[in-house]
């Protein structure tokens, strides 16, 4: 990784694949000696530590080699990242913690309607591919807002540099909120302290070696979490399907569980629990209505009967058993508040369970139709989101050539599909082993390491035999949505080792997308702003201690926000792709393939189209609709019942709109400008201007 | 200065086509399953619901397909318009 002059790009791929080889083989080496100390009684804890520190260690050591003082190295890496390479570094620049941990379990839950972000984020690469990798390269900059900047002036850089900032600042706090998370339940750790350990892990990644550094600690960071993710999924596929490579087969486990849901929602002992959830929800429900009415007859009924029972001479256990009830009635009203608002939602386990392959379940037509509208929506949103992302974008600069950058997008998806074609078949290998071999059994057999995970978050998991039957009901199981990726391995009956394992993919997940997320948003900081228009005559050096203090800076304030835990993970990264399409994607698609587009244009429509969007989600997404203090019912807000997180398909209609009008309606650019996109059109030109940065 | 001959122009009308093209199969292999889902998971495919089958694994092989298939159009015919970048090895 060193740049001798005389560089040979050929040679300088041989040496690369050598040292993969050689790390690959290091790290199942590291594996191997883990799992033969566990037989020989190590602790899990100290096997969750040895993953954490020992995966860190090895990222910041490619991190420290890596380090660099050429502008060129720290921006893109050189210029010189092979499109196989830099699709690994791509794909686990992308794939995040959300897809690592969250995405099985969606699909878990939620069974097809899941499948949208597994399109949403995989359908995005076409665009990445024939409307913006290539031409970017040609462009050959260091960043989205370099581009913006250059075809539209510095008005529009602007915009790109906030914008940049916006998205990265939302999709970074979920993946350091995510790397605290991972930390913390393997290592036992305090969610500060994770956070604080990840951090220092990312920092040292970036901090010396900026994109150079990143790029090769991403590539290793994939070949970690795409072995830890597809173990399992191996194991459960013979366990089931009797193959090793269930994602080619997995229709017959498909149908195993459509029948296994027919017995379900008939089976008496599952309707009586869920009858059971639903009297305490709606009881709950009339009691919230006046709860210290609700409070005071609830008490009374209970003394009553306690009474009643000693008065009648009743046998000793049903007097016992009326005097703990009593007992365990809750000591105030506000006490009972909270336990009924709990109950209420017991609602949701009172209905019956999805059906895992059917689309848009709903009570009505209407309902129906609801549901698909926001299916398409989310498929859209994380579509057009791929492809306006910077982080993601900022990686085709990094390729050799326009060539290379084709190909580059190509293995970007390749590698990032190994993962996605093996997350809806984990979604069902877990569910058919949950179906035959947890649902019916007595509540005294449940496994150890299943009820292990009600200690480590109660959020996770939890259990109880509502009907007390000794029978374990699926209505009485609630699972977690995080959990299913983390305990796979042990439902395959693999050592604890492989759940060690899992955990550091999980945490190379984040690592790597908040490794991308952080140098983007220094990146945008010291170059564009910076550099580009505060003082474009600082020297080399200069350029990179600021870009350095930036990174530090930007690194130790998100995770100051994130340690006050804020919203919902889900929503954040969501919420990141729908403002990326507003903000950037008319902008810079219609700006290669529209000459007569102008600044005016594209200041109007990259401000109109972010601006409907955090409208649209201000005013309906919750927690923002506390922070801005709404109170007018959500319904008022609401077009055509989309969900806030598919904000972007109004953002970008209205976008693209103000961006055509508007430019119309101006003069067009000038010549240099126009010659500018004739540049980014074809790979090489007679005459060519050169627009490389340096 | 750029000058641009009929020649470019022909490679940048192609690239627009087989750009067109490409994005009419990315648009009806996401949105037409997805559409109709309701009424194609009651079909199944090798034991697979038919839409189920699309989004989770027949789209992205139709998008890992087109990918392939524009990288390697537009390289080629980045050699037949000379319009191809020097070796860099």
């Amino acid at each position: 990784m060193s740049n001798e002059a005389g560089f040979s790009q050929r040679a300088f791929n041989e040496q690369l694949k050598r040292y993969y080889w050689l790390y690959t083989g290091g790290f199942a080496a590291f594996v191997i000696i883990l799992a033969i100390a566990e037989q020989l009684g190590l602790g899990r804890r100290t096997i969750g530590l040895a993953f954490l520190l020992g995966t860190i260690g090895l990222y910041a050591m490619i991190g420290i080699l890596s380090r660099t003082m050429q502008v060129a190295e720290y921006y893109v890496a050189g210029r010189r990242v092979p499109a196989f390479f830099n699709g690994m570094a791509t794909a686990s620049d992308w794939m995040s913690a959300a897809s690592f941990i969250a995405m099985a379990g969606t699909l878990y839950l939620l069974g097809y309607d899941g499948l949208a972000f597994i399109m949403g984020w995989t359908g995005g690469y076409v665009l990445v591919a024939v409307f913006l990798a290539p031409y970017l390269r040609k462009f050959g900059q260091f960043t989205v807002s370099d581009f913006l900047g250059a075809r539209y002036g510095n008005v529009a850089r602007s915009i790109g540099i906030a914008s940049t900032i916006l998205v990265g600042f939302v999709y970074v706090i979920a993946q350091i909120y995510g790397v605290g998370l991972i930390t913390s339940r393997f290592t036992g750790l305090p969610f500060g302290i994770g956070v604080f350990v990840g951090l220092s892990g990312i920092l040292l990644c970036s901090f010396l070696g900026g994109m150079r550094a990143v790029t090769w600690t991403q590539v290793a960071q994939y070949i970690i979490l795409i072995i830890a993710y597809l173990i399992p999924v191996i194991w459960l596929g013979i366990k089931h399907t009797g193959i090793p490579i269930p994602q080619i087969a997995y229709g017959p486990a498909m149908q195993r569980i459509a029948e296994m849901e027919k017995k379900i929602l008939a089976d008496p002992g599952e309707l009586e629990v869920r009858k059971i959830f639903k009297d305490r929800a709606d009881a709950a429900v009339t009691a919230l209505k006046d709860p210290d009415k609700a409070y005071a007859e609830g008490k009374t009924g209970l003394e009553k009967r306690v009474a009643d029972l000693k008065a009648a001479k009743a046998p000793a256990d049903q007097v016992n058993a009326a005097e703990k009830t009593l007992a365990d009635y809750p000591p105030d009203v506000a006490a009972a508040v909270k336990k009924w608002t709990a109950d209420r939602g017991l609602a949701g386990r009172a209905a019956p369970p999805r059906l895992h392959s059917e689309a848009f379940p709903g009570k009505d037509e209407k309902a129906r139709d609801l549901a698909r509208r926001n299916f398409l929506g989310i498929v859209f949103c994380m579509m057009l989101g791929t492809a306006a992302l910077p982080h993601i974008l900022m990686r085709y600069y990094t390729t050799p050539s326009v060539r290379e950058a084709r190909k580059s997008v190509f293995w970007s998806l390749f590698f990032i599909c190994l993962l996605y074609f093996s997350a809806p078949v984990l979604a069902i290998l877990v569910k058919l082993d949950v179906y035959s071999n947890l649902v019916g059994i007595a509540h005294a057999d449940i496994p150890a390491w299943f009820l292990a995970w009600r200690a480590v978050d109660p959020a996770l998991l939890s259990i109880v035999d509502a009907n007390k039957d000794g029978i374990v009901q699926l209505a009485e199981m609630s699972i977690g949505g995080d959990l299913i990726v983390l305990m796979a391995p042990e439902m395959a009956g693999l050592p604890y080792v492989v759940s060690g394992l899992v955990a550091a993919g999980g945490l190379a997940a984040a690592l790597s997308t908040a490794d991308g997320l952080l140098l983007t948003i220094s990146n945008a900081l010291g170059h564009d702003l910076y550099y580009k228009m505060i003082d474009p005559n600082a020297s080399t050096l200069r350029r990179l201690w600021v870009a350095r203090t930036l990174l530090l800076g930007v690194a130790v304030f998100a995770a100051w926000v994130t340690s006050y835990k804020p919203g919902d993970i889900l929503f954040l990264v969501g919420a990141a792709f729908s403002l990326a399409l507003s903000a950037f994607f008319p902008a810079l698609v219609v700006g290669i393939f529209w000459k007569r587009a102008n600044k005016y244009g594209a200041v109007a429509g990259m401000l109109g189209g972010l601006g409907v969007c955090v409208y649209y989600m201000l005013t309906t997404y919750p927690w923002l609709r506390a922070v801005f203090n709404i109170t007018a019912p959500v319904a008022d807000y609401t077009w055509f019942g989309m969900a806030p997180i598919s904000a972007g398909v109004f953002g970008f209609p209205v976008g693209m709109s103000l961006m055509i009008i508007v430019s119309l309606l101006t003069p067009a650019p000038d010549q240099e400008t126009q010659e500018l996109v004739e540049h980014v059109r074809y790979p090489a030109l007679a005459g060519d201007i050169d627009t490389r940065g340096a | 200065m750029i000058k641009l001959t009929e020649k470019h122009h022909e490679y940048w009308r192609k690239n627009l086509i087989v750009t067109a093209i490409l994005m009419a199969v990315w648009f009806f292999v996401t949105y037409v399953p997805s559409w109709f889902a309701r009424g194609l998971n009651e079909i199944t495919f090798f034991g697979w619901p038919v839409a189920f089958y699309m989004a989770a694994q027949g789209a992205l092989i139709f998008y890992l397909a087109i990918i392939w298939y524009y990288g390697h159009y537009m390289n080629k015919l980045d050699a037949k318009y000379d319009v191809r970048e020097a070796e860099e090895d």
